[in-house]
């Protein structure tokens, strides 16, 4: 069964935290340049199923192909750690170090890249997120949106390929969200392959392939968001989706 | 009074010279291996098996229950029964270290688990192995946030250090008994003496408060 034309395939994954069975034979496929979104009430194992998906949480049973190589199995996680890029809700920023330095570490750590070349590549990315004009300043200096997008340029430093976002925006200031949305959408037009935790609705529906909804640590339905909105199949994926258009608006971000 | 200062400072200064040297040599040594040695027990403390925080945690609580005394008497007078022999300075040392190791490390241990886990979390996601997430994220963190708790070990550390004075290390205060004695200018001698430990603390204190001001992270400023 040759199906290494998938980026990500996640096999009736598993995972319980104690008694409380978090994710129950969740599986789905992502291909090259793909941007789903994974939306859900909270405590439905969306995060859990993205920290799993780069083991920073060891699933129980299930398996997790990126390419050919099944990740719960493989010798040296740090290896495909760094092919899989994270973002996190709350940044996770080294704060002693600047924007430009949260950006090289990672390279020069794990792919061992000279800091000349590092350096150049932190310029880079950190120009595509707009954020060149403060390279040099702290995270406790950067407003929240400034935080995520050196986040952001952080996972793209080490050119991986898949990124997976859990809730970005969640911890913003509503005007603040834009400016990383802004991001993403770029990248996703860029055919950039990410999976995506969120509630922002709209961007749901302009920016992504295909839309998981998730709940009780099932899939519930997925498909396209003109499908999903539009027509979809269970009664809960309409309720659901009509409470946080409500809430968050149509939205064009 | 002020005369009899005066006198015993201009007779007996080399004296004091060398007391003061012996004083900071022990201080010093003291010092750095207690804060090397007890960064290396917090980490292991904070990111080692079970096995190795019981006996680490073993240690800190034997050497933070008994008093330093005690323990400098049975590495000076308890230990020779069974032929380990040592010289005042060395068991003095010996107790300096060990104590100091086991209270920074419990101070560094509190400044690590300060640090938002989410750093760590970070790194890792980055393809960083746990030690290189420690070295250049936690570690330059941790060292920062432990500096004011530092300050404080150091200064009772110094002052500690007159303690040796019981077995006989010809340190500060030993050199004052000496000198005290033999001029019966008891009040005069450790006025002097109070006087040198005072400028000696001011001394650190004010070192590693442009150290604390150098590492500071620009955001992270305390607001005054």
């Amino acid at each position: 069964m040759s199906e290494s034309k998938h980026i990500l395939r996640v096999e009736n994954l598993r995972k319980s935290f104690g008694e409380n069975l978090v994710l129950k034979d969740v599986s789905f496929t992502m291909d090259k340049g793909e941007t789903k979104v994974i939306i859900g009430p909270s405590g439905t194992g969306k995060s859990t199923l993205l920290t799993c998906i780069n083991q920073l949480v060891k699933p129980d049973s299930g398996k997790i192909y990126l390419k050919d190589i099944n990740v719960t199995q493989a010798e040296n996680m740090n290896r495909i750690r760094q092919r899989i890029g994270f973002v996190f809700q709350d940044f996770g920023l080294f704060n002693h170090l600047t924007a430009m330095r949260n950006v090289m570490i990672g390279p020069i750590k794990v792919q061992k890249m000279s800091k000349e070349d590092a350096k150049n590549l932190a310029y880079e990315e950190l120009k595509r997120v707009g954020l060149l004009e403060h390279a040099d300043k702290y995270p406790a200096q950067l407003s929240g949106g400034q935080k995520q997008r050196v986040g952001i340029a952080r996972a793209l430093a080490m050119q991986p390929e898949l990124i997976l976002f859990d809730e970005p925006t969640s911890a913003l200031d509503p005007e603040l969200i834009g400016e990383v949305l802004a991001v993403m959408k770029d990248l996703a037009e860029n055919r950039m392959t990410m999976l995506i935790v969120t509630h922002e609705m709209g961007f749901a529906r302009t920016v992504s392939d295909e839309i998981i909804f998730m709940e009780g640590g099932v899939i519930v339905e997925q498909g396209s968001p003109e499908k999903l909105f539009k027509n979809p199949q269970h009664k809960r994926t309409g309720e659901f989706l009509f409470k946080l258009t409500e809430l968050y608006g149509e939205g064009d971000r | 009074m002020l005369n009899n200062i005066v006198e015993i400072v201009v007779n007996h200064w080399p004296s004091f010279l060398e007391g003061v040297g012996v004083t900071l040599l022990m201080a010093l040594i003291s010092m750095s291996l207690g804060t090397f040695l007890g960064t290396i027990l917090a980490f292991l403390k904070v990111y080692s098996n079970k096995f190795v925080v019981a006996i680490v945690s073993g240690f800190i609580e034997i050497i933070r229950g008994t008093p330093m005394l005690v323990q400098i008497f049975i590495f000076y007078f308890g230990l020779p029964v069974y032929g380990i022999r040592m010289t005042a300075f060395g068991a003095c040392i010996l107790g300096f270290i060990i104590n100091s190791t086991a209270y920074q490390a419990e101070y560094t241990r509190g400044a690590i688990q300060s640090i938002e886990q989410n750093q760590m979390t970070a790194a890792r996601s980055l393809g960083m192995t746990r030690n290189q997430s420690i070295f250049s994220v936690i570690l330059p963190q941790t060292i920062k946030r432990a500096i004011p708790a530092w300050t404080n070990e150091f200064i009772y550390l110094l002052k500690y250090t007159s303690l040796a004075y019981i077995v006989g290390a010809e340190e500060l205060m030993e050199k004052a008994k000496v000198i005290a004695s033999r001029n019966f200018l008891f009040f005069e001698v450790y006025i002097i003496v109070a006087v040198i430990y005072l400028i000696l603390v001011l001394v650190i204190t004010w070192l590693l408060q442009k150290l604390e001001k150098k590492l500071e992270i620009p955001g992270m400023e305390t607001v005054r």
